[in-house]
């Protein structure tokens, strides 16, 4: 039922919101606790559903860790309208299990219309692929770097989607969507004490039949290593003028140079993309050994 | 006529303020309970007597003038009801009551002058009328009293006279019995006695210490916060009834008297935070209500009258608002001046307490430290192992490495992350290296001690921080702690007894005079006399007493030191502490350019400081401004290398590590 909502996305309305939430781990201490671009995530999930948000999380129930780091998700549900203290749903797996499947199967069965994450996880597989995959497997919309939900009825989303430089585009989503929060969205809020410790954790154990392990195929031969901020690439700008200094030492290096190629075989298409990650050194220049590049 | 009327007034005034005064406690006892010790009762006189009466003269005028008052009254009063209630008309009881009535009034007049032209610190309204219902009261009693030793006619007995008499006893009874118990601005005295009795520190009054006497002002004593349970239901306070009742009695005690308000850094410096009307907002959050008949100065920027609160009712935003108690550098001057001994910085915190732990609500740069607390151990989110980074070149001795304990550990502080106070704990280690001080330090297993976390209210992460460095702490053996942070001072002294870690700490103004007693640094006199000033630090001084050890060691260095009107026990704060450097509440003046103007105006050049936040707090005064400098630094700069360090340092390995 479509209602006409022009106040903007803190009206109560029919959507079923959900925020996917991993567990973080602090950059200066490596220390577990709220990821920071999921903090975010659910902030905006808070503006939208109120204390309707859910909270999930597919991981080790045995982890000693896992309630603290949790609870600085379940601290944020305070100053909503409602004094109800939030709940996280906890799918339990193990280290080698695949997430996906478990999170396709609970979004589903919950009914979900918008699920909110971060872009990027702090640890473990924090690729930010997590999206993209519930994505693939719903057959949902999936909208990355979004800095804002501007509007939101039952069928569809209108939301702001971050830009280099500041610039926003304006998206509509159809609903059931994957919506990826961008670092620039709204700073969440502090993580209270009181309903962190309140908050509930309910282990959700029977989505996918006994015995279907689920097997994460994809990481058995994979090297771990610990990441590494890339070095930034310096452009020196000869110019008097101070605009352009700053929009220079402003820019995102990913908004600058690149080529749109159209009409390309999916061949050519997929040559050029090797060429590239060839050139930035992304992939080994021979494509035999799977060395690390010296 | 009067002879059969002055019984039934006395006795009527009575049973009204009885009336009262009971529904009075069950305001009180709205709060939360603890079991009621009665026999406290009986050491209300000897507090009111000593304690209380030592706060208050320190204004010898008022102190006088209420002796008189209220000696007055109370002798009045008991010997009305024997004389005019009971009817035991004796001559020399007679005279008795005149001779109190001509003393209440004597104080009366006193009270009237002040009340001509009252200083901005006092309330009006209720408060200027009882000055007038004190004249009402003593006057009429002493007219009334006069036939009983003949002076007067018994005639007085009847006609016109002795109806307006009776009337004019009716408004001071009314004022002094009734008023008592309904509300009135002498329940200061009913309340006052009760608070004093049931006061929720009782080590700050005398009959708890065996020393009497040891240190004068009163108020050291007992300065930690009360720990919080973790598993209450709510946690800190939300609305009134929140409140233990005891902090309620205290509240109902407030005289107005304005002391607070004079002494509130925060208040001078236009930010929305008045002591006084904090606590009349407490009153009339717990009796239900508006401020509107609040009749003293405000919150500086914030209208009086718009504000009301019921007991079970938030006390945010709609009775005070968050700023006002964000504005509170939990320096104690209020504390320290109050006369009816109440507790402002413990309701503030208490409240802050519900405000970070429920709502999440802690200003921004103070959530920022908070988090920063909880994942890294220090409020800047810096790699708590660079903790040591400034002393890379001095080879810092770590306690890990000697486990056959040492006699110092020197704590460092969150300082240690901070460049100006890197110079400070450098010459730190130099005066203990002088002294052939036998220390070492934790390095980077000390973590925060808890203090800008507890005063932002989260209980939760300073119980964290301080059951952690309690853990720490009790893997090594050391006799004593020093450090350069008064913060760290009073929460590892003081506050980490509650969690069960109990350790001696000394600051190091403390240990480097007893360097100095004992012949074991020397120093070389000044090269140019220079007038010096030293700023006491809220946390040393007011909080545990210290005045005497930092000006000891400034007249060890052979300085003149030109005291500020501010000094001691009444030092203002530097505007640093309870995290109200984070949480940054606007205002018309800044707190440490008001300190600065007191440093100048004792032409001092340089202040001398003792404590990290006052250090940063008043270099950030524009310059041109006197040179701010540690008691470490100064030490240490006029150090002369012939201390025997070798032999110093054997015999301080022989005392008893704990």
């Amino acid at each position: 039922m479509p209602q006409p909502d022009a106040k903007g996305p803190s009206s109560q309305i029919e959507v079923k919101a959900v925020a996917l939430v991993s567990s973080g781990r602090h950059p200066v201490s490596g220390r577990p606790g709220r990821a920071r671009e999921d903090a975010r995530a659910v902030e905006m999930g808070l503006m939208l559903a109120g204390a309707d948000l859910s909270l999930v999380h597919a991981g080790d129930p045995e982890d000693a860790l896992l309630r603290e780091c949790l609870e600085g998700y379940l601290g944020m549900f305070h100053g909503l309208d409602d004094s109800r203290d939030g709940t996280l749903s906890l799918l339990p797996m193990g280290a080698e299990e695949d997430a996906v499947p478990l999170l396709a199967a609970w979004l589903e069965r919950t009914g979900a219309t918008i699920t909110l994450t971060g872009q990027r996880a702090e640890c473990g597989e924090g690729s930010g692929m997590v999206g993209y995959l519930l994505a693939e497997q719903l057959g949902w919309a999936i909208a990355t770097g979004v800095a804002a939900i501007e509007r939101c009825d039952a069928q569809s989303v209108t939301v702001l989607q971050a830009l280099p430089q500041g610039q926003r585009r304006r998206l509509e989503i159809q609903l059931p969507c994957v919506i990826a929060v961008d670092s620039v969205a709204e700073a969440p809020r502090q993580s209270a004490f009181g309903p962190a410790r309140r908050g509930r954790i309910e282990t959700v154990d029977d989505l996918l039949p006994a015995g279907e392990a689920c097997l994460d195929v994809a990481n058995v031969d994979w090297q771990w290593q610990p990441a590494r901020a890339r070095p930034k690439r310096l452009k020196v700008v000869k110019s008097t003028n101070a605009r352009d200094r700053f929009k220079a030492a402003a820019a995102k290096s990913s908004a600058s140079g690149g080529q749109v190629l159209t009409d390309l075989s999916p061949e050519e298409a997929a040559e050029k993309l090797i060429d590239y990650l060839r050139a930035e050194k992304i992939i080994a220049d021979s494509g035999q050994s799977s060395a690390p590049d010296t | 006529m009067l002879q059969t009327l002055l019984p039934i007034l006395i006795f009527a005034a009575l049973a009204l303020g009885a009336v009262g005064a009971f529904r009075r406690i069950r305001l009180w006892r709205q709060g939360q309970r603890t079991p009621m010790v009665w026999r406290r009762l009986v050491l209300m006189p000897k507090r009111y007597l000593n304690d209380l009466h030592h706060v208050v003269a320190r204004d010898k005028a008022i102190a006088h003038t209420h002796v008189a008052t209220a000696g007055g009254y109370v002798a009045a009063m008991a010997l009305a009801l024997v004389v005019h209630g009971f009817g035991w008309r004796n001559p020399m009881l007679g005279g008795l009551l005149l001779a109190a009535s001509l003393v209440m009034f004597i104080g009366t007049i006193a009270v009237n002058l002040r009340r001509v032209n009252p200083p901005p610190k006092l309330s009006k309204g209720p408060w200027q009328r009882l000055s007038k219902s004190l004249i009402a009261y003593s006057v009429s009693m002493f007219l009334i009293s006069l036939p009983l030793v003949g002076v007067a006619p018994t005639a007085l007995g009847g006609g016109v006279l002795a109806i307006v008499l009776a009337a004019v006893l009716v408004w001071g009874l009314l004022e002094m019995v009734v008023g008592m118990g309904w509300g009135g601005p002498m329940k200061h005295a009913f309340a006052g006695s009760f608070h004093l009795a049931f006061h929720r520190r009782p080590e700050r009054f005398d009959d708890n210490h065996a020393d009497v006497g040891h240190d004068v002002h009163r108020g050291s004593r007992s300065t930690a916060l009360f720990p919080l349970d973790l598993t209450a239901k709510t946690l800190g306070v939300e609305k009134p009834a929140d409140f233990q009742w005891e902090q309620l009695l205290g509240f109902d005690a407030c005289v107005q008297c304005g002391r607070c308000q004079n002494v509130c850094p925060a208040y001078a410096a236009g930010q929305p935070l008045n002591p006084k009307k904090l606590i009349q907002d407490m009153i009339v959050g717990m009796a239900g209500g508006s401020d509107a008949r609040y009749a003293g100065s405000g919150y500086p920027g914030i209208d009086v009258g718009k504000h009301h609160g019921g007991p079970s009712e938030p006390i945010v935003p709609q009775l005070v608002e968050a700023q006002t108690l964000w504005a509170c550098t939990t320096c104690r001057a209020c504390v320290e001046e109050c006369p009816m001994m109440i507790e402002h910085v413990d309701a503030i915190v208490d409240m802050r307490r519900f405000i970070t732990l429920e709502k999440g609500e802690t200003p921004e740069k103070g959530a920022a430290a908070l988090d920063n607390l909880i994942a890294t151990d220090n409020p800047g989110g810096l790699d708590n192992a660079s903790r040591l980074d400034w002393a890379a070149d001095l080879e810092m001795p770590r306690i890990k490495d000697r486990p056959e304990g040492v006699d110092v550990l020197l704590w460092l502080g969150d300082g240690a992350f901070d460049m100006r106070n890197q110079r400070t704990l450098r010459s730190l280690v130099k005066i203990l290296r002088a002294g052939g001080v036998d220390f070492a330090v934790l390095g980077d297993e000390e973590r925060d001690s808890g203090d800008v976390a507890r005063r932002l209210g989260d209980e939760a992460t300073f119980q964290r921080l301080a059951e952690r460095n309690i853990a720490t702490l009790a893997r090594y053996r050391f006799a004593r702690i020093v450090t350069a942070d008064p913060h760290s001072f009073h929460v590892l002294g003081r506050e980490y007894s509650a969690f069960g870690g109990d350790y001696r700490v000394l600051h190091h103004s403390t240990f480097i005079a007893e360097l100095f007693d004992g012949g074991r640094i020397n120093v070389a006199a000044p090269t140019q006399p220079e007038t010096v000033t030293y700023h006491d630090p809220c946390y040393l001084g007011r909080y545990n007493g210290e005045f005497a050890a930092p000006r000891q060691v400034l007249a060890a260095l052979g300085l003149e030191v030109a005291e500020m009107e501010r000094s001691g026990y009444r030092s203002r704060c530097c505007g640093g502490g309870g995290g109200a450097a984070l949480s940054d509440v606007p205002g018309r003046a800044r707190i440490p350019d008001m300190r600065m103007e007191d440093v100048r105006t004792t032409g001092a050049t340089t202040v001398a400081v003792a404590c990290p936040q006052c250090t940063a707090m008043l270099e950030g005064v524009v310059e041109p401004r006197p040179r701010i400098r540690d008691l470490a630094e100064m030490v240490a700069d006029a150090l002369v290398a012939t201390a025997p360090a070798a032999p110093a340092s054997s015999s301080t390995r022989e005392e008893e590590p704990a």
